[in-house]
């Protein structure tokens, strides 16, 4: 699909890795900043380059007690949250989309008003609700409300998946004697995983992400702490460690980095297949 | 959509039991809880047990309505957000046309740059914008000739640093979503209307923008349903809500009152008020849905 012409695309492409670059930009600053010698960030004249790389604040980062268990905590938070509400998503969304019944429509009104929910503004009670079963400074603290947060907007976005799976395949299972059971997990299931995929990513984030709860439910055990958390180890607002910080910061942005190239493309088309529906 | 074969009553609830279960447990209920506390007395003193917890009706909601920082707060937080969305979409919507635009190097190129932003996590990159911004040690002073101008020490330009950060990783959502949505759009019916001599704008107005209107209208509500409660950016970057409060989100302001100044009632009430605001926005959007025939 060429509509422009040459001097117009060329010029559009010059914009376009022009904006790649500034976009690109903070995250570059991120990565060099935490491998410029101490004298070089704090210099008033800051260079895009540095010609004496060095490991000094990643070894202030993991030399901090018990980062390496921080980084541990928050993939286990991560992708407990992922794991436990795919799952949870992928039968409530074939409920909603290969079942007829009674309040059908209403639960899908009430997925969709649920996504809408200001989570924060639910830390008050779920604090309470934390302390009064024990969770409070436990990981269990911060997966159980994650999960339930992400699976309204899991569910909506997986129901386009499912949908697309013909009738006529569900019926031939059948009558080739195929259990329900059996046709949710072998056949459905590895024909959603691309919708799981891209439903994942946006869990997976606000999951690692998560920085208000951590701050609030995890307040005495620190060893139950997550990233976010670590990271402000660094960042005093008067005098920050700038080298610190974006060394942990690189830390935390590669995980899901990583993740995002990994499933880059069938994120692109997941959103496409869930949009177009 | 086709019909489904199942008129079978108990499956699809054994089907749904988890989710229910979940989201009962720790979003209905919750927000139940959250409704109570805002109609009683809920201080230290009653958490610690040291006093009986009374009720106090709407007393906390009349309290909050007559304090002048809160509709401060409030109208500071419409406005922020307003203008996070308007920039979002619009930094998205340009950006996923100029992908179709360009062959496959730049597109790839902005991708991955965009997916880079996206995949940042909301603490890390409030970090480093502030650090891109620092007075002392950042590029960007440097680059703008501006000395050592504090971006974070005014009102305005503090919640414009805020808005950058929060533009820079929610656009890649709207492009990304976008583009997908221009992609499945059929190429002939572009031709057809460049070869009618359309120009670009006019082609985005009159034929993509109507076939992409439910897209269009997912990434605004998600829009401003995110930028609406944006916590971590303003927390972090200006350390609790700027010099004074004069930074404060709703989000930031229940949170400080509840956890900072133990005020769980008044924190549950704004939480109550900002429950409220979005559930109109909601309902504003179903009923849109609704008048465009969508089912559900």
């Amino acid at each position: 699909m060429n509509l422009l012409r040459r001097p117009w695309r060329l010029a559009a492409e010059a914009s376009a890795l022009l904006i790649a670059l500034v976009v690109a930009f903070p995250l570059y600053w991120m990565v060099l900043s935490a491998f410029k010698p101490a004298g070089e960030i704090e210099s008033t004249e800051p260079r895009p380059w540095t010609l004496a790389p060095s490991l000094d604040s990643f070894r202030r980062v993991f030399g901090q007690q018990d980062f390496g268990r921080y980084f541990v905590n928050s993939l286990v938070v991560a992708c407990s949250v992922v794991i436990v509400s795919a799952l949870i998503a992928f039968l409530a969304a074939t409920a909603v989309t290969r079942f007829r019944f009674r309040f059908r429509t209403t639960l899908l009104i009430m997925f969709l008003v649920a996504q809408m929910v200001p989570v924060e503004a639910l830390t008050i009670p779920l604090f309470f609700q934390m302390r009064n079963f024990g969770l409070l400074n436990t990981l269990g603290s911060l997966i159980l409300p994650h999960i339930a947060f992400s699976l309204p907007f899991a569910i909506w976005m997986l129901r386009g998946f499912v949908k697309a799976v013909p009738e006529a395949l569900e019926e031939a299972a059948y009558i080739d004697g195929a259990s329900r059971a059996r046709f949710l997990w072998q056949i459905l299931f590895p024909l959603v995983l691309p919708g799981l995929v891209a439903t994942s990513v946006f869990s997976f984030i606000s999951a690692w992400n998560d920085f208000l709860f951590a701050k609030s439910f995890i307040i005495s055990d620190t060893s139950q702490s997550t990233l976010p958390m670590a990271l402000l180890v660094f960042y005093k607002p008067d005098e920050p460690d700038w080298g610190g910080v974006m060394a942990a910061s690189t830390v935390m942005t590669i995980p899901v980095l990583v993740f995002f190239v990994l499933v880059q493309r069938r994120l692109v088309s997941g959103l496409g297949g869930a949009v177009k529906d | 959509m086709t019909s489904a074969p199942h008129r079978a009553t108990r499956a699809p609830w054994l089907y749904l039991a988890p989710a229910l279960v979940v989201l009962g447990g720790l979003l209905v209920y919750p927000i139940y809880q959250l409704g109570l506390i805002s109609l009683f007395q809920y201080t230290q003193a009653q958490v610690s047990g040291g006093e009986p917890t009374t009720f106090e009706g709407f007393g906390n909601y009349s309290a909050l309505f007559s304090d002048p920082e809160f509709w401060r707060v409030l109208l500071a937080t419409v406005l922020f957000a307003a203008g996070c969305v308007l920039s979002t979409l619009a930094v998205g919507c340009a950006l996923a046309v100029l992908l179709t635009r360009v062959r496959a190097v730049p597109r790839l190129a902005l991708m991955l740059a965009a997916l880079g932003a996206w995949a940042t996590p909301a603490v890390t990159g409030s970090t480093v914008w502030l650090f891109l911004f620092d007075p002392d040690f950042g590029p960007v002073n440097r680059i703008l000739g501006l000395g050592d101008h504090s971006w974070t020490y005014g009102r305005l330009s503090a919640f414009f640093l805020v808005l950058l950060e929060v533009v820079w990783c929610s656009f890649p959502f709207v492009m990304v979503t976008v583009y997908a949505g221009i992609r499945a759009v059929p190429a002939e019916v572009l031709e057809a209307a460049a070869l009618d001599g359309a120009s670009q704008w006019r082609i985005w107005r009159s034929v993509l923008a109507p076939m992409l209107r439910p897209i269009l209208t997912v990434v605004t509500i998600q829009s401003v349903i995110w930028d609406f409660k944006v916590f971590t950016q303003i927390y972090v970057m200006t350390n609790g809500g700027g010099i004074a409060g004069q930074n404060l989100v709703l989000n930031v302001y229940a949170y400080q009152q509840a956890f900072a100044s133990s005020q769980y009632s008044l924190g549950s009430a704004i939480g109550v008020v900002m429950l409220l605001i979005l559930l109109a926005v909601t309902l504003g959007y179903l009923r849109l849905l609704h008048r465009q025939g969508e089912e559900l």
